[in-house]
């Protein structure tokens, strides 16, 4: 038999069945998209959190106060710890820890920040120099924070090119002075482009010196030390020099969290991507609902059609002609519900990319090919029982049977 | 040519054996026209199935154009049916989603012939039947009398050497049945050996060779001369 007969004919049998036809796809259908859909929730949290995690850089630890006692646990992100950072403690880091760079620690904290009659809310940060080279922040007009001990305040700040916008609009900022509550700030830089991270857009925030912020929210911790590691020493080797040298700082006691971003990075990334081969499996499980499904309307077919099965067997159709017929009919519907699916998957995928621009979702190539494969599989497979009994049908029982 | 000798076939019903050939011998040659008559459960059906290696018989002997066909498998048997035999159902058996033409059409679209070489074939036979302008039609938009002329093309297409047919004007009024009856001959006419399993006996005397079955068994095998007169066959 030519293939072209053997869709049409296909195409004429299902058609005549239109809702059965019609149910059947749709529930491949579903079975698929939920595959195509799941899937993409799964990879687009992955890359977000890959993204994220791409702004630290490779080179970089972070050093958080407190400590989870527990080990396995979500490092603290916001610790408070018995004993705070200081910017004591930095500077020794700096000078005295081989394989460390340079330092950037980091107060935050929020502040109304105003130019002339313009005033906004904007984060506040009280870092160094260091901290743009190791976010890969670039400084578009003006410069970096000069040269300083890190204990020493300057009134000088860099501004968020959103923040810039919203308080110069097109004039010139770098020169300007700003007011952040009480204090004023000459602005020296100004932040190229924009950058989120970790849901902070920092193009809204002012950069101010770290001794300066201590002063503004009046604090004397750190909210975290981040520490740049030389080109030719390895991360773990200074992360655990880092955690010795602090535990004589503080009277022997670790009472910090040193984490490598690249380690919790493929943490994350392992522990995501199980993540979405579960949930991806969990709906590949309704394919396999559907493939049943496909075995009962074989078979509801191949009962309804005895008669006709007892035909092409008259006219001399072989076991296995009977046998691809009806086959072809569970497969061509599985293949027209898959591609639905996609089709309906990929839709709310999009619609899912333009309501949440942030997570880059996409339906992995492993599991479109694997939804495709899972469905026109299981067609197959439970197709087979059914479209077998057909084949072995004894012509003159099938002929006679209404 | 077709030879059986010795032909049993016997059925369970329940508890008790239904024997529904016994002992059946039967010589036919190409070209004959010949009708088996018999009452209900004669074994009449069974025969022709037998014939149509549509059933098998349970021991005997059975030459079809020399081909021993006891020892084909399913498969081979398909091809001989396909190629040698045509079936006429008293209830058509024609499939209703497809059009008279695609009817007449499938044996050969089954075989894998090309649509170019189908095509002057199918249009030769609805032609011949006079169903020309009814090639489009679905089985449900035709009389009896047509369905079975499709059927009938359906079951020459394939220019098989034997037509077997079933009460083929059992579901038809007698005009129609008269039309159908003369297609067939026609056919017969042609050089087809024809068997008619029928009760009617107006069809089944316009027969050249009457066979009568009772109890699985033949029970009388005739001949008619030019003359009219009977004469046993075999």
């Amino acid at each position: 038999m030519r293939p072209v007969d053997l869709v049409k004919f296909t195409f004429l049998a299902l058609r005549r069945q239109r809702f059965r036809s019609l149910m059947l796809l749709v529930a491949v259908g579903l079975g698929v998209s939920s595959v195509v859909v799941l899937t993409a929730l799964g990879e687009g949290a992955r890359l977000y959190v890959l993204g994220e995690f791409a702004n630290l850089g490779k080179d970089t630890v972070i050093m958080l106060p407190g400590r989870k006692e527990t080990s396995g646990g979500m490092p603290p992100m916001t610790g408070t710890a018995a004993r705070p950072l200081t910017l004591h403690d930095a500077d020794v880091l700096a000078r005295t820890v081989p394989g460390v760079t340079q330092v950037a620690p980091m107060v935050m904290g929020n502040g109304p920040v105003s130019f002339k009659s313009r005033e906004r809310d904007s984060i506040v940060i009280g870092t160094t120099g260091a901290f743009f080279t190791m976010r890969f922040m670039e400084i578009g007009q003006g410069s970096n924070f000069p040269e300083m001990g890190v204990d020493e305040g300057r009134p000088v700040a860099i501004i968020g090119q959103k923040l810039k916008q919203e308080l110069f609009g097109s004039t010139r900022a770098v020169g300007q002075w700003i007011r952040l509550r009480d204090y004023r700030y000459r602005v020296i830089g100004v932040l190229a482009g924009t950058g989120d991270s970790f849901g902070l857009d920092l193009s809204e925030a002012i950069f101010i010196p770290v001794a300066s912020a201590q002063t503004v929210f009046n604090i004397h911790g750190l909210l975290r030390i981040m520490l740049k590691v030389g080109e030719h020493y390895s991360v773990e080797d200074v992360k655990s020099r880092v955690e010795r040298r602090m535990t004589e700082l503080h009277d022997g006691d670790l009472d910090v969290t040193v984490i490598s971003p690249d380690a919790m990075l493929s943490t994350f990334d392992d522990i995501i991507s199980v993540m979405t081969l579960g949930v991806g499996g969990i709906a590949g499980i309704s394919l396999l609902v559907a493939g049943i499904l496909v075995m009962n309307v074989t078979l509801m077919s191949v009962k309804q059609r005895t008669a006709e099965i007892g035909l092409l067997k008259a006219i001399g159709a072989p076991a296995a002609q009977v046998r691809l017929l009806f086959l072809s009919e569970a497969i061509l519907i599985s293949i027209a519900g898959a591609l639905a699916g996609i089709v309906a998957g990929a839709l709310l995928v999009y619609t899912g990319r333009q309501l949440a621009p942030d997570v880059p979702f996409t339906t992995p190539a492993w599991a479109l090919l694997a939804s495709l494969v899972l469905a026109i599989g299981t067609a197959l497979l439970f197709a087979w029982l059914p479209a077998q009994q057909a084949a072995e049908m004894e012509p003159v029982d099938a002929l006679g049977r209404k | 040519m077709i030879n059986i000798k010795g032909v049993n076939k016997t059925f369970v019903l329940g508890d008790s054996v239904v024997h529904a050939l016994n002992d059946v011998s039967l010589d036919i040659e190409q070209g004959e026209y010949l009708s088996v008559m018999g009452p209900s459960g004669s074994g009449k059906s069974t025969l022709l199935n037998m014939l149509g290696l549509l059933d098998r018989p349970d021991n005997g002997q059975y030459l079809l154009n020399g081909i021993d066909t006891f020892s084909l498998d399913e498969n081979e048997r398909a091809r001989v049916r396909r190629q040698e035999i045509g079936f006429v159902f008293q209830s058509y058996h024609l499939i209703n989603r497809l059009t008279a033409w695609e009817n007449v059409e499938m044996p050969m679209m089954l075989s894998g012939v090309a649509p170019r070489e189908r095509k002057p074939k199918v249009e030769n036979i609805l032609e011949k039947l006079g169903l020309a302008r009814r090639g489009h039609h679905l089985p449900n938009q035709l009389s009896g009398g047509e369905r079975q002329r499709v059927a009938i093309g359906r079951s020459i297409i394939m220019e098989p050497s034997i037509l077997l047919a079933d009460e083929p004007t059992g579901n038809l009024d007698s005009k129609s049945g008269m039309e159908v009856t003369e297609i067939l001959e026609g056919l017969n006419r042609d050089g087809l050996t024809l068997l008619v399993v029928t009760h009617d006996n107006v069809m089944g005397d316009r027969a050249q060779r009457h066979v009568r079955m009772r109890d699985g068994a033949i029970e009388s095998d005739h001949r008619h001369d030019e003359t009219g007169r009977e004469h046993a066959a075999g």
